[in-house]
C-alpha cells in the first residue's frame, strides 16, 4: 500500500506529517512514500531530500490524495479533502472528533476509515503515539522562548561589573506535558520556577524538573486525576477559590506566567483574572497555551500578542507547535510512523485494522461507514496506578466474623502441632533416661528458636545466610576439641584432623560472609 | 569453677549465634550480625579449650591456627561466581569432621570400658576418679545410656558421612568437574534403599557387638548413599542440594552433640540443622516440586507429550539490542546462572549504571531458584556493586512486566519458560516465573540454539517479541557497552 502527505493546507500551518526519516522506517514496514511538492518546505526539508530518501514527490494535492491508500496529515482535513476521501482510503491526522460532526459525518458517508490522533488512548503503551503529548511538549518549550523574546529582562540572575540582575520568577500553571515542557526550559535557563497544578501527584514530577510546587491552604482531599486517565477535571467552588487567592497573592512577585490548564471538551477555566493581570509589574509577560479554548486569562486575544495598559504583554498564539516547524514535523512523523507500526503487525505494508486493539480502537472515528466515536473505556487501566481495589467494604461484623475464624483455625492448627509435639516429647520422656531427656530439650528448643528466626531471613541475604551457618557449623570443633585431650593416639589423630578441617571452615566461612555483606550497598 | 564457666560461656555463645542468624534479616544488620557469630565462635572455642577434657591445647591453637591460614587464602581469593562451589567444599570439611570426631567417641567409650575389671560401666568411683572431661562423662553411663550414645554417635557419623560425600559431588558438579547431568548407577533407588538397609543393620549389629567393623560397614554405606544421591540430582536443582547439604551438616553436628553431651553442639547444630531445612523449602516452592522428588532425584513423571513449539528464534546484533534499549524508558534485567558463569556481572552493572545515568528506569528480576545457590544472584550483582534497592524479588516485579519496554533475559532459562504456566504437560508445569514475555520486548542473551541445563524447550524463544542475543554474555555485554555511551 502507499502512504502519502498533502502540504498542510491550513494558513499558517508549516508542519508536515511526514519526514525523509519516517519514511525510509515506513517503508521498512514494507509501504510505498509519496508526498506532495513543497510539503515539507516550511519544515525545512526540501523535494530533493524526500526523493533523495526514496519517496515518491508527487505534483498536486489531487493527483497525490488520488494515488494513495492512506493519507497521513497534520491539521483536521478540510471539506475540499474530505471530499477526496474514497471508501478504501485511511486517513490519519488530527480530527477533533468531538467539535467535528460534519467532518465524521462526511467520512462516514465517503466509507473511509479516519485515525484521529489525539484520540490516541493515554496509556503506557500508546505513548509513542501520542501526538498531544509531543506537541505539547514543544509548545511548553516554545512558549518559554515566546515569553523570553518578550521580556526585558534576563532569566538568570547574575551580578555583573554592571550591576546586580535579579532572577526571574516563572509561574506555570498546569503541568501536564506542556506545563512539565515549560518548567525544565525555565529552569534551565535559570529562572525561578513555581508550579501549581490541581492534581496533587504531579508535585513530584513538578519538583523532580526543578521547580518549587505551589501548595495551597486547603483542607478537602485534592482530586485524583489517575481517575480521569491523567487529566484534569473540574474542581470544586471552594478548591477554586482557594487557587484563586493563592495567584492573588503570587501575581506581584511574578514575571512571567505560562497557564497550560484545559479540561478535556471545555472551555479552559478562568485562572489568571484581571485584577491578577493589574496587580503585575509592568514588563511581565503571560502566555496562555489555552488560548485556543476561550484563555486562562479572560484578557487573552486568539493568536494575538496584546500589550495591556499597565504594561503586560498578553501572548494567546495557539500555533506554537507549527512555530519549530521542524521540530515538531520530526516527532509527529515519528507518531505517525508508530501508528502505522501497530497497524501493521505484520510488516508486509497491508493495513491490519484491528478494532480488537484498545489503541487503534480508541483513535478510530470512522471505520468501514461506521461513526466508531466515542470510543468505549479502554480495557487497560490509565497511566497513573489505580486508587487501591477497596475490596468490598466487609460490614465490622463480617470483619470480626472472618477475623475470629481465621484465629480459630490458627489456634486450632497450633494446638494440634503442639498436642502431637507434647505427646512426642512425653512418649520419648517414657523411654529414654534423664541425661538424655536434658539434651533433647535444649535440641528441641534450638530447632524451635531456629524456626522462628530464619524465617525472617531476608531472600537477598540466603547465600550469607548458607555461608554464616555453614561457619558456624564448625561448632563441631569442640567435640574434637574436649576429645583431643584424652585417650590413644588413633584419637589425637583424628581430633587434630577434625580440629584443622574445622579451623579452615571456621576462617573461610566467615570472612566470605563478611566480604559478601560488605558488598551490598544502596544506591 | 571451670566447668561454670564454660557453661556460661555456652550460653553466651548459643545466644549470640540466634542473634547472628536473627541479624541476617537486614542489608544492614547483617554486617553486625557476622560480627556476633565471629565473637561467639571465638568465645565457644576459647571456653572450651580451657574447660575440662581439653589436652594438648598448644597442638589445637596451632592445628586451629593453620586451618585459619587456608581458610583465609581460600575465602579471600574465591571469586564470587565461585561461591557455590566453595560453600559446597567447605560442607564436606565439616561432614568429615563429624564422621572423626562419632569414631572418636566410639574408641573413647571403648578405652573407657577396657578399664572397667568386668567391661561393663558405670565404673567404680576409685577408677572414674583418673578420668576427666569426655571419659568421665562416659564413666557414669549405665547400659540404655550407653546404646542410646552409640546409636547418637552412629547417627551423627552417617549423617557426616552421607553430607562429605555428597557435598563432594556437589563441588564436583558445580565447578563443572563432575557431569551436571543426572546420572543413576544401574538399580536407581533401589541402591540407595539397599544401602539404607544395610546400615540400619549394622547399626542394630553394632549395638549389641560394640566392634568398630560394622560402624565401619554403617559409614562406607553412608558414603556410598551421599555419593549416589547428589549424583541423580541435576544441574538445575543444586539450590535445593547445597542448602540441604547445609541442613544435614547441621543435624550431624547436633546428633555428635548428643553423643558428647554438649548443649552447645546440640543448639548450634539445631540452628544450622532446621535453617538448611527452611532454605531447601523455600527453593522447592519456588519451583512448585516437592521436596521428597528433589532429594531423591530428577523430575517427577510427566503426564504426556509437552506441547509443540512453533515458529522460529529471531536472532539481533548488538547494535539492535542498542537501539532498543535507547528508546526504552523502562529496563528489566533477569540474570541467571549464565551470567555468573560468563563472570558479565560487572558488564551488566556497567551497562545499568549507563542507562541510568540517561534517566531510565533499570531493575532487576532475581527468581528465587536462579543460580547455583540461594541468593546467588543477589551476590554477583552485590559484588559488581549493583544498589540493592533496585534489585527486586519475583513477587514484587512480576506484575510490571506489561508496562515495560525491554526485559533483558542472560543466561537464565526456565525461570523465564512460559511453558510452566501454559503447558500442564511441562516438566516445570505450576512452577512459578518470571513474565518476561509480557513486556514489550525481550532480548535473549544466550549462548547458542540449546535447550540448557535441565534439556526443557522454552516457547519464550520463539516468541512474536522476542530475539535472540547469541553470543557469550560477556562478550555480547562488551559490544554492546560499545554501543551504549
Amino acid at each position: 500500500m502507499k502512504i502519502g502527505t498533502p502540504k498542510e493546507v491550513f494558513d499558517g500551518e508549516n508542519r508536515v506529517a511526514m519526514t525523509p526519516d519516517s519514511a525510509k522506517q515506513l517503508m521498512k514496514l514494507g509501504y510505498e512514500c509519496a508526498i506532495e511538492s513543497g510539503a515539507g518546505a516550511n519544515a525545512g526539508f526540501s523535494d530533493a531530500v524526500y526523493k533523495e530518501a526514496g519517496v515518491e514527490v508527487i505534483k498536486t494535492p489531487a493527483a497525490l490524495w488520488k494515488a494513495v491508500d492512506i493519507i497521513a496529515k497534520v491539521r483536521q482535513p478540510n471539506e475540499t479533502e474530505l471530499k477526496r476521501l474514497t471508501k478504501d482510503k485511511t486517513l490519519i491526522s488530527f480530527f477533533n472528533p468531538a467539535g467535528n460532526e460534519d467532518g465524521m459525518a462526511a467520512a462516514k458517508a465517503k466509507g473511509a476509515n479516519v485515525i484521529a490522533m489525539e484520540m490516541v488512548p493515554r496509556i503506557s503503551r500508546a505513548q509513542k503515539m501520542d501526538a498531544l503529548s509531543s506537541m505539547a511538549n514543544i509548545a511548553g518549550y516554545r512558549a518559554v522562548i515566546e515569553a523570553g523574546n518578550n521580556f526585558g529582562r534576563f532569566f538568570t540572575g547574575q551580578i555583573t561589573a554592571a550591576g546586580k540582575v535579579p532572577p526571574a520568577k516563572v509561574l506555570v500553571v498546569g503541568a501536564g506535558v506542556a506545563g512539565l515542557a515549560a518548567i525544565g526550559t525555565s529552569t534551565s535557563l535559570g529562572a525561578i520556577t513555581l508550579a501549581f497544578d490541581v492534581r496533587p501527584e504531579v508535585a513530584e514530577q513538578v519538583e523532580s524538573m526543578g521547580a518549587e510546587f505551589v501548595y495551597l491552604d486547603f483542607e478537602e482531599e485534592q482530586q485524583d486525576g489517575a481517575a480521569t486517565g491523567g487529566y484534569a477535571s473540574v474542581s470544586s467552588p471552594e478548591f477554586r477559590e482557594a487557587q484563586l487567592a493563592k495567584f492573588r497573592e503570587l501575581a506581584p512577585e511574578v514575571d512571567i506566567v505560562i497557564t497550560t490548564a484545559l479540561i478535556p471538551n471545555r472551555e479552559a477555566p478562568e485562572l489568571w483574572t484581571e485584577d491578577m493581570v493589574a496587580a503585575m509589574k509592568p514588563g511581565s509577560v503571560i502566555v496562555d497555551l489555552a488560548a485556543e479554548k476561550g484563555g486562562n486569562c479572560k484578557l487573552t486575544v486568539m493568536d494575538e500578542k496584546i500589550v495591556t495598559d499597565n504594561g503586560v504583554t498578553i501572548i494567546g498564539y495557539t500555533d506554537f507547535p507549527s512555530r519549530m516547524a521542524a521540530q515538531a514535523s520530526t516527532l509527529y512523523a515519528t507518531n505517525i510512523r508508530h501508528m502505522m507500526t501497530d497497524l501493521t503487525p505484520e510488516k508486509d505494508g497491508q493495513i491490519n485494522h484491528d478494532m480488537e486493539d484498545d489503541v487503534i480502537r480508541g483513535a478510530t472515528v470512522t471505520h468501514q461507514g461506521e461513526i466508531t466515536f466515542p470510543p468505549p473505556p479502554p480495557k487497560v487501566a490509565a497511566i497513573a496506578a489505580k486508587p487501591k481495589e477497596t475490596a468490598p467494604e466487609l460490614t465490622p461484623e463480617e470483619k470480626r466474623a472472618a477475623e475470629v475464624a481465621a484465629f480459630k483455625a490458627q489456634t486450632k492448627q497450633q494446638v494440634t502441632l503442639l498436642a502431637v509435639g507434647g505427646a512426642l516429647l512425653l512418649g520419648v520422656g517414657l523411654i529414654a533416661p534423664a541425661s538424655f531427656m536434658q539434651h533433647f530439650i535444649v535440641f528441641v528448643l534450638a530447632v524451635f528458636v531456629g524456626f522462628q528466626v530464619i524465617w525472617g531471613v531476608a531472600h537477598s541475604l540466603h547465600t550469607p545466610l548458607m555461608a554464616v551457618t555453614n561457619a558456624i557449623s564448625s561448632i563441631i570443633i569442640l567435640g574434637a576439641l574436649m576429645q583431643i585431650g584424652s585417650g590413644s593416639f588413633l584419637v589425637i589423630l583424628l581430633a587434630a584432623l577434625s580440629v584443622f578441617m574445622a579451623g579452615i571452615n571456621i576462617f573461610g566461612g566467615f570472612l566470605v560472609t563478611r566480604r559478601m555483606l560488605a558488598m551490598f550497598q544502596k544506591s | 569453677m571451670e566447668f561454670g564457666f564454660t557453661t556460661a560461656a555456652y550460653v553466651v555463645a548459643a545466644v549470640l549465634f540466634i542473634l547472628s542468624l536473627g541479624g541476617l534479616s537486614g542489608q544492614e544488620s547483617a554486617k553486625r550480625a557476622v560480627w556476633y557469630g565471629i565473637v561467639g565462635m571465638g568465645l565457644a572455642v576459647f571456653a572450651t579449650l580451657i574447660g575440662p577434657g581439653a589436652g594438648l591445647w598448644w597442638l589445637s591453637i596451632i592445628l586451629i591456627a593453620a586451618g585459619g591460614m587456608i581458610g583465609y587464602q581460600l575465602a579471600s581469593k574465591v571469586e564470587m561466581t565461585q561461591m557455590p562451589e566453595l560453600v559446597a567444599g567447605m560442607h564436606a570439611l565439616v561432614g568429615l569432621a563429624a564422621v572423626f570426631v562419632g569414631y572418636n567417641a566410639h574408641f573413647e567409650l571403648g578405652n573407657v570400658m577396657a578399664m572397667s575389671p568386668d567391661g561393663m560401666l558405670p565404673l567404680s568411683k576409685e577408677l572414674a576418679a583418673g578420668l576427666d572431661g569426655f571419659a568421665a562423662l562416659l564413666a557414669k553411663k549405665e547400659g540404655v545410656e550407653i546404646n542410646i550414645l552409640r546409636v547418637e554417635a552412629s547417627l551423627g557419623i552417617w549423617i557426616g558421612a552421607v553430607t562429605f560425600t555428597g557435598s563432594v559431588i556437589a563441588y564436583g558438579k558445580l565447578s563443572g568437574k563432575v557431569t551436571s547431568n543426572a546420572t543413576k548407577l544401574p538399580g536407581g533407588h533401589m541402591l540407595n534403599a539397599s544401602a539404607a538397609g544395610i546400615s540400619v543393620l549394622c547399626l542394630i549389629w553394632y549395638l549389641n557387638s560394640g566392634a568398630f567393623l560394622p560402624l565401619l560397614i554403617l559409614t562406607i554405606a553412608a558414603l556410598f548413599i551421599g555419593y549416589h544421591l547428589i549424583m541423580g540430582i541435576g544441574g538445575a536443582d543444586m539450590p535445593v542440594v547445597v542448602s540441604m547439604l547445609n541442613s544435614y551438616s547441621g543435624w550431624a553436628a547436633a546428633a555428635i552433640g548428643f553423643s558428647l553431651g554438649n548443649d552447645l553442639l546440640i543448639v548450634v547444630g539445631a540452628l544450622v540443622g532446621s535453617s538448611g531445612a527452611i532454605l531447601s523449602y523455600i527453593m522447592c516452592k519456588a519451583m512448585n516440586r516437592s521436596f521428597v522428588s528433589v532429594i531423591l532425584g530428577g523430575f517427577g513423571g510427566t503426564a504426556g507429550p509437552q506441547m509443540e513449539v512453533e515458529g522460529e528464534q529471531i536472532a539481533i546484533d548488538a547494535e539492535g539490542v542498542a537501539t532498543a534499549l535507547e528508546e526504552a524508558d523502562s529496563v528489566i534485567i533477569i540474570p541467571g546462572y549464565g551470567m555468573a558463569v560468563a563472570q558479565a556481572q560487572q558488564n551488566v552493572a556497567e551497562l545499568t549504571r549507563r542507562l541510568r545515568a540517561k534517566g531510565k528506569e533499570v531493575r532487576f528480576a532475581i527468581h528465587p531458584v536462579a543460580g547455583r545457590l540461594p541468593g546467588h544472584m543477589n551476590v554477583l550483582l552485590a559484588e559488581a556493586k549493583v544498589p540493592y534497592d533496585i534489585v527486586m524479588e519475583m513477587d514484587e516485579i512480576n506484575d510490571d512486566f506489561p508496562e515495560t519496554d525491554v526485559a533483558i533475559v542472560i543466561g537464565s532459562n526456565d525461570i523465564v519458560n512460559p511453558a510452566a504456566q501454559d503447558d500442564p504437560n511441562s516438566p516445570i508445569a505450576g512452577m512459578p516465573v518470571l513474565e518476561c514475555w509480557k513486556s514489550k520486548q525481550v532480548f535473549v542473551s544466550k549462548r547458542g540454539q540449546g535447550t540448557g541445563y535441565s534439556g526443557i524447550e522454552n516457547p519464550l524463544f520463539f516468541k512474536e517479541n522476542t530475539r535472540m542475543f547469541y553470543g557469550d554474555a560477556k562478550q555480547s555485554l562488551d559490544s554492546l557497552l560499545n554501543l551504549i555511551s
